[in-house]
């Protein structure tokens, strides 16, 4: 054990529950080290003990997050990690389940399961770590990398509009979108708190810096401000305000009723054998 | 006996075969019905392929009794399904045309029957019903077992019935009123005290089999020709208090359900070629990350896109070794309609005992095709995964155990929290590129198929003699038909219809084939895919001798018993 | 939930407990970062800050005669995201020299003391003023402390951030 357990008490949920012996590799100066305190800091918010709660991930450097929590982690493959994170709500409807990864995985290969995620409304939590590049291979360009930025595989820049998560997670169905700032790890853990809260999909896009290839990524913390109005949920009007986003507004966008997907109790009208009479002779 | 009912869309022959074929269930006989059709979504060329006998039967055999057309619109197309012979009867509307020359040239009988002027004589009436009437007439049943079975699936009314049951009766008095009487192999009067028989698909075989081992969680994507196992599934597993979800695509398909199993829910999904190949990624996750899971591929023409509707055995290849890395699975594969229950059962209990993921090759002939069994018992197999403790302080999600099986912690119990990943990893489940961590997760994720005993049903075995013939899938029927054959000719031949195919049994082969000296593997495809994989991973007496052939047309009892006579007398 | 400017002298002090504890923890994460990183030497230094902030906090809960530490305590976010005494993530660098740790740590105990000094002037309460203008003078002498460590430490090289190797990567 640490200083810290001489100074802080042994309550039964504090972040300190929430962290796994795992020390992360991230780069000194990565946004994800706060967000990891954030996820753990909403956790001990939320109450449930790490072993109620799956963390569910995809590949890239924040995808690294299940291992460094004290929770049920799943590490799966690129892009699927909504998928996964899906079979594991509906089945085990019980658990609280959060889904942890980066622009690259999320919105590109990510993306087909992104929109049927959000469509489909079931209860979860998808933080996405953007730092708009692929960090863990090297620094490409992710889809919500600047079209003139340069790259070795995209000299000169892609020259394509950027993806906006956010007004797809919107248009697509989620039923809570925020964008949150990784500098800013309290005011991170409150927004993650509320997505966890609220029912349905959750979506929470949080500028995270990457300081290795996106060292320029310093100055957000210099010019990302709160949102000027308070969250709706009223998705034409959410739809309006993002349609002007720059993507430095930080809050709660949208907190809608949308009807949740209906997961399954789990109570069994029949047997099997019920069953079996249908093919009787 | 063997009926095609062929026919245009709104002629109905697909409800009249399968009326046939709940008549026959009702007069204790058994059947096989398979469907065959053009590309059209509807109203398209279309027969219903029936066979009646009175033992179970998984093959249509080798020629058709009867083929009776209510058109004849470019049924020319099923020509190579529906082989003739001088023995045949064709039956055929005149006010449609004439037969093509294809069937006339067989020198079948060709037996006209205005069967669409017959029909419009009665008010409310439809022709398939007149068809039903005469091929049930032409197959020895009584009247009254087809009337019941039309009125147990009668949806549309009273007065509706009444006429189709007239137009019934008058397709039936016609058969019996053909001159000369047709001379045609009768289906046998059943037995009296029959016991209960079921009438299944393949598909829905698959699912029963699934629920009853224990699979409470689906998730897929719709793919021909396993469409049909999810939407039984869909229903029925809300009834036992499972969910079915439909996936945005295949690669969602297997990452859910292996979500849905790392929590503890026996989860299956069901694709066909081009679905597996999507899923490849994500089933060696599963065996990476020792999550069991359950993919049931219904085999059909292939590469690509192939042939959606038609049956074939290529995907043997890929399921066996279609992984990169060392990514040893578990792969099996019913041999009959009946068998798709008992073996999907037995691949839910073998994925989760192994914790691994279980490939259940099963192919568009079993899966599509409904036939009346006698019902497979619940052999008792059921998920048991071996779990982990609560609160164990020395609890490692992958340790080496000697069977290899290490207990799986399930989301929700406490002190044995782990992180799964299909990194390679440590015994505790730390992410590793260590070489010895490797060999060791590694050896274990092998050792752990290979030691488990699998018992007797890994092959169904018959017969002695020097000579063996071996199969696997839906081609065991077509040549146990050909064996039997065979043997009343003096044969002597031993029969291997394998069920597991992966891991490999050599030893257990090697005892079934002791004192086999001339081996030959029959299969459904064109690049001997089972030839190959034997050849590579058991030991057989000599080279083996390989028939095969690719679909879309199954291999058939005759063919497979000439190419044994050919084979012997070559010895 | 943002802390409200502080009315008594116990909210007042269990706003600075919040402090120290909470730059107590970012060392200790940035010390396991820059161990993760085969820099012990920075490692070291940001561990014996922990050890530092975490007698600064014991402190304040001997002066307070707090049996437990107080509930619900929040460190104000200022200047930024950061509560005042927090070394910022980003203002680390993996091949950082001792200095460098120390310069954050000064400018961590400034910006502290400045916060104080703010407090102070605002201050309502003549008991929290009071308060306020202690733990002001308190982080002063830390300062003197820290530039003190500092004289003893040798200055970074010029090339200190170059490394001849491109990133690496993994997955």
């Amino acid at each position: 054990m640490n200083d810290l357990a001489a100074a802080a008490p042994a309550a039964a949920c504090t972040p300190a529950t929430f962290k796994s012996a795992v020390k992360p590799v991230w780069c000194p100066g990565c946004g994800d080290y706060s967000v990891l305190s954030a996820i753990t800091k909403a956790l001990a918010m939320i109450g449930r003990p790490p072993h109620e709660v799956g963390v569910v991930s995809g590949i890239g450097c924040s995808s690294r997050i299940p291992a460094y929590t004290s929770c049920y982690g799943f590490h799966g493959v690129h892009g699927r990690s909504l998928a996964a994170a899906t079979g594991l709500k509906v089945a085990r409807p019980d658990l609280t389940v959060i889904v942890t990864g980066g622009d690259g995985d999320g919105y590109s290969i990510g993306g087909n399961h992104f929109l049927h995620a959000c469509r489909r409304n079931v209860d979860l939590t998808y933080i996405v770590m953007d730092n708009h590049v692929y960090g863990m291979t090297k620094g490409q360009p992710s889809p919500t990398t600047e079209p003139d930025w340069d790259s070795k595989l995209a000299p000169g820049g892609t020259k394509i509009r950027v993806f906006h998560p956010m007004v797809v997670a919107l248009a697509a169905g989620a039923n809570f979108v925020a964008r949150a700032f990784a500098g800013d790890p309290n005011g991170t853990a409150a927004v993650i708190a509320q997505a966890i809260r609220h029912p349905g999909f959750s979506f929470v896009e949080i500028l995270s810096p990457c300081v290795t290839f996106r060292p320029e990524q310093k100055e957000w913390k210099s010019i990302v401000r709160p949102a000027s109005a308070e969250a709706t949920d009223d998705p034409a009007l959410a739809a309006r305000r993002v349609m002007s986003d720059d993507g430095l507004n930080i809050g709660v966008l949208y907190a809608g009723n949308r009807p949740c997907y209906r997961l399954n109790d789990g109570s069994a009208a029949s047997n099997v054998t019920d069953l079996e009479m249908e093919f009787r002779v | 006996m063997v009926i095609a009912l062929a026919g245009s869309g709104g002629s109905g022959v697909m409800t009249a075969g399968t009326l046939l074929l709940a008549a026959a269930a009702k007069a204790g006989v058994y059947g096989l019905m398979v469907r065959t059709s053009g590309p059209q979504i509807r109203g398209g060329e279309a027969a219903a392929l029936v066979r009646l006998a009175d033992r179970p039967v998984d093959t249509l055999g080798d020629t058709f009794d009867l083929l009776l057309a209510i058109d004849w619109s470019n049924t020319h197309r099923f020509a190579d399904e529906v082989p003739l012979t001088a023995r045949s009867v064709i039956v055929g509307d005149p006010d449609e045309g004439q037969p093509p020359e294809v069937f006339l040239a067989t020198g079948a009988r060709y037996v006209p029957l205005q069967m669409k002027k017959m029909a419009r004589a009665i008010a409310g009436s439809w022709v398939n019903m007149v068809a039903l009437g005469f091929a049930g007439a032409l197959a020895g049943f009584p009247q009254e077992a087809l009337e019941a079975a039309v009125r147990a699936d009668w949806k549309r009314g009273d007065e509706a019935l009444a006429a189709n049951l007239s137009a019934l009766a008058a397709g039936y008095a016609a058969e019996r009123g053909v001159t000369p009487p047709i001379v045609a192999p009768q289906v046998p009067q059943p037995k009296a005290g029959a016991k209960p028989r079921w009438s299944i698909s393949g598909n829905e075989a698959a699912g029963l089999g699934a629920i009853r081992g224990g699979v409470r969680f689906v998730a897929a994507y719709p793919i021909t020709p396993a469409t049909e196992l999810l939407e039984w599934m869909a229903p029925a597993l809300t009834r036992v208090g499972g969910t079915l979800l439909q996936a945005e695509d295949e690669l969602a398909s297997i990452n859910m359900i292996i979500g849905g199993s790392y929590g503890g829910v026996p989860s299956l999904t069901a694709t066909a070629g081009p679905g597996l190949s999507l899923m490849a990624e994500g089933i060696g996750l599963a065996v990476a990350s020792e999550t069991p899971v359950v993919i049931v591929d219904v085999m059909r023409g292939g590469p690509s896109t192939g042939i959606p509707a038609k049956s074939e055995q290529s995907d043997l290849s890929f399921a066996v070794s279609g992984l990169h890395g060392d990514a040893p699975r578990l792969v099996v594969a019913p041999t009959s309609i009946a068998d798709c229950a008992t073996t999907t059962q037995w691949a839910v209990h073998l994925a989760e005992a192994l914790q691994a993921p279980a490939i259940v090759l099963s192919d568009q002939f079993l899966g599509q095709s409904r036939a009346i069994i006698d019902p497979p018992a619940d052999s008792g197999l059921r998920a048991q995964r071996l779990r982990a403790e609560a609160n164990d302080a020395d609890y490692k999600r992958y340790r080496n155990t000697e069977s290899g099986v290490s207990p799986m912690a399930v989301p929700g119990t406490p002190g044995v929290t782990y992180t799964a990943d299909g990194l390679e990893h440590t015994e505790a489940a730390v992410p590793s590129s260590n070489s010895r961590d490797h060999r060791l997760q590694l050896d274990k994720r092998e050792r752990k198929l290979l030691q488990h005993d699998y018992g007797d049903a890994w092959a169904d075995i018959d017969g002695d003699g020097d000579a063996a013939v071996i199969t696997f899938g839906s081609t065991s029927a077509a040549v146990r038909e050909a064996v039997a054959r065979a043997r009343a000719e003096g044969l002597r031949v031993r029969l291997v219809a394998m069920r597991l195919l992966a891991p490999a049994q050599p030893e257990k082969l090697a005892k079934a084939l002791e004192g086999v000296r001339h081996v030959m593997v029959v299969e459904q495809n064109h690049g001997a895919q089972f030839c190959r994989y034997l050849r590579g991973h058991f030991d057989l007496p000599a080279k083996p001798a390989s028939y095969h052939r690719p679909g879309p047309l199954p291999l058939r009892p005759g063919e497979v018993h000439k190419a044994i006579a050919d084979w012997r007398k070559a010895a | 939930m943002k802390p409200t400017a502080p009315t008594t002298v116990e909210e007042f002090m269990a706003q600075a407990y919040a402090m120290e504890l909470e730059a107590q923890q970012r060392y200790a994460d940035l010390a396991d970062a820059m161990e993760m990183h085969n820099n012990r030497e920075a490692a070291e230094l940001f561990r014996k800050m922990v050890v530092i902030e975490g007698k600064h906090a014991a402190q304040i809960m001997a002066e307070m005669g707090w049996k437990a530490p107080p509930a619900n305590a929040v460190a104000p976010a200022w200047e930024g995201f950061d509560s005042a005494e927090q070394v910022p993530v980003d203002d680390v660098h993996y091949l950082m020299r001792p200095w460098h740790a120390l310069q954050l740590a000064l400018a961590a105990e400034q910006r502290a003391a400045r916060f104080f000094a703010e407090l102070a002037m605002t201050a309502k309460d003549e008991s929290v003023r009071k308060a306020a203008i202690e733990l002001r003078d308190e982080e002063l002498e830390h300062v003197e402390l820290v530039r003190a460590w500092m004289a003893k430490v040798p200055q970074p090289e010029k090339d200190w951030a170059e490394d001849p190797d491109p990133p690496r990567y993994d997955d």
